[in-house]
């Protein structure tokens, strides 16, 4: 009350101009004002179903009236679409969007010039270093392990996919794999914060130190650091091997598991296997500033593309998630109910879970159960 | 039907010539659990008339001459001359100031190919059925050659080293297996598409040997897909060979498929005609002579090395004995669900062997 007596609106109006002229000065280049408050996602199709699961999730998307557009971009090393320059668009793209939801891109086993992937290039440039893999038992499809609720937290920036390889003499190849205090400190405080922020009980990292004492060695080092400064959360830790058996014979035991590269690439497929395959397992990839939105187990499935049998559940799911992070809970919810309705009714179901439907019959099914939604 | 009779007459002999040339196999009981489950294997062995003559010989580490660890020569003298060893769990202790005793034996007598067949147990029910597979890895390089350094601090390196030679040699050593024990194809499991050199390598050697035999299907895959498909339909896997690390971690997923180490056989095998079979699991120091022990794992890998001696008919039976004994359900040890104790299980084990005669 006391600033009425200060020269009232008239001060306030100053001060408030200043704000916002000081803010315009910090920005170096702002994007234009939202028409109609919509949300822009940058969109990768990426190579094999890609594609056929991009369309997908725009025609839920469209049903929907879901508030996202997309800035398509098609990159591809397979198809000799991959330049630096379109790199650099896409970047631009993504620090102005921030969010991404993406397919595969194929990385064919000749190589031209640079060791490294285009996705693993991309990945660096971006810094996306945590890749998370949610893995649920979907209600209504019955697997050998029901009711499985992980997370797979996966270090997805060194290890041993450094590309660092080299042929020392005709015949003898040595690949390097790094691991660092820096990278490991900072995966281990992400999965400690996720876990937190998701109310986990147990964080489990995967290891294989008794054979590799130096570098794995490190990196649980470096959990069992972090791990003290999270007292509520459990930590445990478990060599890779034990980890795949135990996973088959009972992979209750688990809750959150943190790893370096290679192992988070089997153990996310491992887990995917475990709940029904490639097609129903969502997952994302995060660094300080960007999220992206893809699928949990990444394969470009190209023996499927074009016949119209590829499984949307994944993608259908990742993209529910980006629409959550983007905090349109409601749209999330819509989306995530209306897919886990059509598999719990098991009428129609894609080639991977047992059923006949193409992937065509699946988005439609999702679209008309988006239309029943129970109003919150 | 002369002529049937002469050949009958010929296998016969051949057989009772089997039957009397007794081969000596070094058995190294191990420790903890080791000596009842190895006295387990022999008294079956000896109940099914296996021409099998045991020499026990124990495996420690001692310094030898220029600092150099190694394994008590009469150990490895008895190792050259039978070829043949059957080897119970060994103990590392941490921080002995010496490696690992399975390393040693494997750097004594180049142990480059571990053989780990993994076929479901009737009597043993888990969530995988029909599983019959058999993994083949690379045991000398690879991911664990133990080159490791700190570059700087913070930074640490670890070397995967990939050679040419153990790449043929393990390719060649797979096609000759899958030959051998009528297997229809051999899978490569790799992930040349991120390690493009070395696995590269490992692939390219793999595909030049399987020119050379053509009466065997061969097909890549890489790792993550043969994980994503393990789980989900085991049966379409047959023979599968990669290099050490895919191998260690792939071997173990598929034994706990079949029930986990404790019924899991694996055999090594080494350069010069040297074969070691052992069990995998560990010395269980908490159950150590209290006869609670399951000797099925060692008793398995007993079996795999009657079949690679070629004493096909001995190895039969006591497989047959083994299974119908889990089966029945009647005597089984803690680990398989039972109440039994381990001299129990081998009573009913050896019973039935004979009865089988």
């Amino acid at each position: 009350m006391t600033f009425w007596g200060l020269g009232g609106p008239k001060w306030w109006q100053q001060a408030s101009r200043s704000v916002s002229i000081s803010a315009s000065l910090s920005r170096v280049e702002s994007p234009p004002a939202r028409a109609d408050a919509t949300f822009k996602v940058t969109m990768l199709p990426g190579d094999g179903v890609g594609p056929e699961l991009m369309t997908a999730v725009k025609d839920v998307f469209k049903a929907g009236d879901v508030p996202v557009e997309f800035d398509e971009f098609h990159l591809s090393e397979v198809q000799n679409m991959a330049s630096e320059d379109k790199l650099e668009e896409l970047l631009s793209s993504m620090k102005n969007n921030k969010v991404a939801i993406k397919g595969k891109i194929h990385t064919p086993m000749e190589f031209k010039g640079e060791l490294a992937s285009y996705e693993m290039r991309l990945r660096r440039k971006l810094d996306l270093f945590a890749n998370v893999v949610h893995v649920n038992s979907l209600p209504g499809y019955s697997t050998r392990h029901n009711n499985l609720d992980l997370v797979i937290i996966r270090e997805q920036t060194e290890g041993e996919y450094s590309s660092l390889e080299h042929e020392s003499v005709p015949g003898v190849i040595e690949c390097l794999k790094i691991i660092t205090r820096a990278k490991s400190r900072r995966i281990a405080k992400f999965a400690f914060d996720y876990a937190t922020k998701k109310g986990r009980n147990k964080v489990t990292a995967v290891h294989k130190a008794n054979i590799m004492k130096l570098g794995d060695g490190l990196f649980l080092q470096c959990c069992a650091e972090v791990a003290q400064l999270y007292p509520k959360i459990k930590y445990e830790n478990i060599i890779i091997d034990n980890c795949c058996m135990q996973l088959v014979q009972n992979p209750y035991q688990f809750d959150v598991l943190v790893m370096p590269n290679l192992y988070g690439n089997i153990i996310d497929n491992l887990a995917a296997g475990l709940v029904g395959g490639a097609g129903v397992v969502p997952g994302e990839s995060y660094s300080a500033e960007y999220a992206v939105f893809e699928t949990g187990a990444r394969h470009p499935f190209a023996q499927a593309v074009g016949r119209n049998i590829a499984n949307p559940t994944a993608m259908l799911l990742s993209a529910a998630n980006m629409l959550r992070h983007l905090n349109l809970e409601y749209h999330s919810h819509m989306v995530s109910d209306a897919v886990k309705r059509v598999i719990k009714q098991g009428k129609v179901r894609t080639r991977d879970l047992g059923g006949y439907c193409t992937t065509g019959d699946f988005v439609h099914a999702v679209v008309e159960n988006l239309r029943h939604r129970p109003n919150y | 039907k002369g002529a049937t009779g002469i050949n009958l007459k010929c296998r016969k002999l051949r057989y009772v010539f089997h039957q009397n040339k007794m081969q000596t196999v070094t058995l190294i009981p191990g420790d903890g659990i080791g000596p009842e489950i190895s006295s387990a294997v022999v008294k079956i062995f000896q109940a099914a008339n296996a021409p099998v003559s045991w020499e026990e010989r124990n495996v420690t580490a001692i310094k030898g001459p220029g600092g150099r660890w190694m394994i008590p020569p009469d150990a490895k003298e008895s190792m050259d001359r039978s070829k043949i060893g059957l080897k119970g769990p060994l103990k590392t202790p941490i921080a002995a100031g010496h490696p690992s005793m399975n390393l040693l034996l494997r750097k004594t007598f180049d142990l480059y190919a571990n053989v780990r067949p993994c076929i479901s147990i009737e009597g043993y029910k888990t969530p995988y059925t029909d599983v019959d597979l058999v993994t083949i890895r690379e045991n000398t390089e690879g991911e664990y050659s133990g080159i490791e350094h700190q570059i700087v601090d913070g930074v640490v390196q670890s070397i995967k080293l990939i050679t040419e030679n153990a790449s043929r040699r393990i390719a060649e050593y797979a096609f000759e297996y899958a030959r051998n024990n009528q297997r229809s194809s051999v899978t490569a499991v790799h992930k040349a598409n991120i390690m493009r050199m070395s696995d590269g390598l490992f692939l390219r050697k793999c595909r030049e040997v399987a020119e050379s035999y053509k009466d065997i299907k061969f097909t890549e895959m890489y790792l993550d897909t043969v994980c994503l498909n393990m789980v989900q339909d085991p049966t379409q896997f047959d023979v599968l060979v990669m290099p050490n690390l895919y191998g260690d971690i792939l071997s173990d997923l598929c034994a706990g498929l079949i029930g986990g180490l404790g019924v899991t056989p694996s055999g090594n095998i080494g350069a010069n005609g040297v074969a070691i079979f052992e069990s995998v699991h560990g010395t269980a120091p908490d159950i150590a002579g209290l006869d609670l022990a399951n000797p099925t794992a060692l008793l398995l890998s007993g079996v795999m090395m009657l079949r690679h001696m070629g004493l096909h008919d001995h190895a039969h039976k006591i497989q047959k004995a083994c299974f119908d004994t889990i089966r029945e359900k009647k005597v089984l040890t803690k680990d398989l669900g039972g109440n039994s104790k381990c001299s129990e299980f081998t009573a009913d084990i050896c019973r039935r062997v004979q009865d089988l005669d």
